[in-house]
């Protein structure tokens, strides 16, 4: 399998992301520039975190216009598989790969914790190395994670089995204090119905690695890779 | 060409927490001002004929969380 961290101005968390994968997890990666329009060569894209183009307008909505989001567009609609991370993943809902939209936290500050998610799903692409109620520790990093879509969309959602991880307390109860930023019933990640698109707002690629404090997020890429 | 303004304001409905804010801290210092919405403006030039509402519709707001209003000026 071959990756692809797809670099915006603005992207911080690309070298992080790309580490993880050759050094980490030994895989073929290459950086792609926002003004690249061919993916034709990698089987799954990543839109990394960080503040892409300044959060101008909203945060991702700039990025979702240029040639390598037309790209991305496209190669999820050829069933590449596509992982957004924070920044990434608001791009995604920009782009309106994943339903819904990431506003402003409740509190309206930057948090930047170690949050407990729950595995909501674990027969998908991006989490069958898991086990459905898995409880992970993960960090965040955001100021707009508060996941919005509307009860109608949600309901078909959760039939759907889109909504992958749960923000919970240490017991895995989703409870509305476990909840940092606000989102609606306490959704941290999702994916789309077709199941090769997922967006998350916490950060796996940093939970890859011990000396990190957790490696809690490696068997995200490790469902990836393990078909 | 015509200038424009475009008035974006978070969705009805929809939980505005800088509205929030701005409403709490109002009460704070004696004021009464109630259902407060704090949005964006965008100004911009386009030429005679040029269809703004799909600029607007297709670049600059997100329909799923943002209501507009344009403004020919």
């Amino acid at each position: 399998m071959k990756f692809a961290v797809c670099v915006f101005p603005g992207s911080n968390c690309d070298y992080d992301t790309y580490y993880v994968i050759r050094d980490v997890l030994e895989r073929d990666v290459e950086f792609v520039f926002y003004n690249e329009k061919d993916l034709s060569r990698y089987d799954c894209i990543i839109l990394p975190g960080g503040f892409s183009f300044g959060d101008y307008l909203r945060p991702g909505a700039l990025a979702a216009k240029t040639p390598l989001a037309e790209a991305v567009y496209e190669s999820a609609q050829r069933g590449k598989f596509v992982i957004g991370i924070c920044n990434g993943f608001q791009i995604l809902t920009e782009l309106h790969l994943l339903p819904g939209a990431l506003l402003p936290n409740l509190n309206m500050r930057f948090i930047c914790k170690d949050v407990f998610l729950r595995v909501e799903n674990g027969e998908t692409p991006f989490t069958r190395e898991f086990d459905r109620g898995d409880v992970l520790r993960i960090p965040i990093a955001h100021h707009d994670g508060r996941y919005y879509v509307s009860e109608a969309e949600l309901k078909e959602m959760e039939e759907r089995g889109q909504i992958l991880f749960r923000y919970v307390d240490t017991e895995g109860k989703p409870t509305e204090s476990a909840n940092p930023n606000g989102s609606v019933s306490n959704i941290a990640g999702v994916m789309n119905k077709e199941g090769n698109v997922f967006g998350m707002m916490p950060h796996p690629e940093r939970a890859s690695e011990d000396i990190l404090g957790s490696h809690d997020g490696l068997m995200l890429w490790y469902s990836l890779i393990s078909e | 060409m015509k200038r424009v303004r475009i008035l974006i304001k978070p969705k009805e409905g929809l939980l505005d927490p800088q509205g929030r804010a701005v409403e709490e801290m109002l009460r704070d210092n004696g004021f009464n001002a109630q259902h407060v919405r704090v949005g964006k403006l965008v100004e911009m030039e386009v030429p005679k004929g040029e269809d703004v509402k799909s600029i607007v519709e297709k670049f600059i707001i997100n329909p799923l969380i943002e209501d507009y209003e344009i403004e020919e000026l």
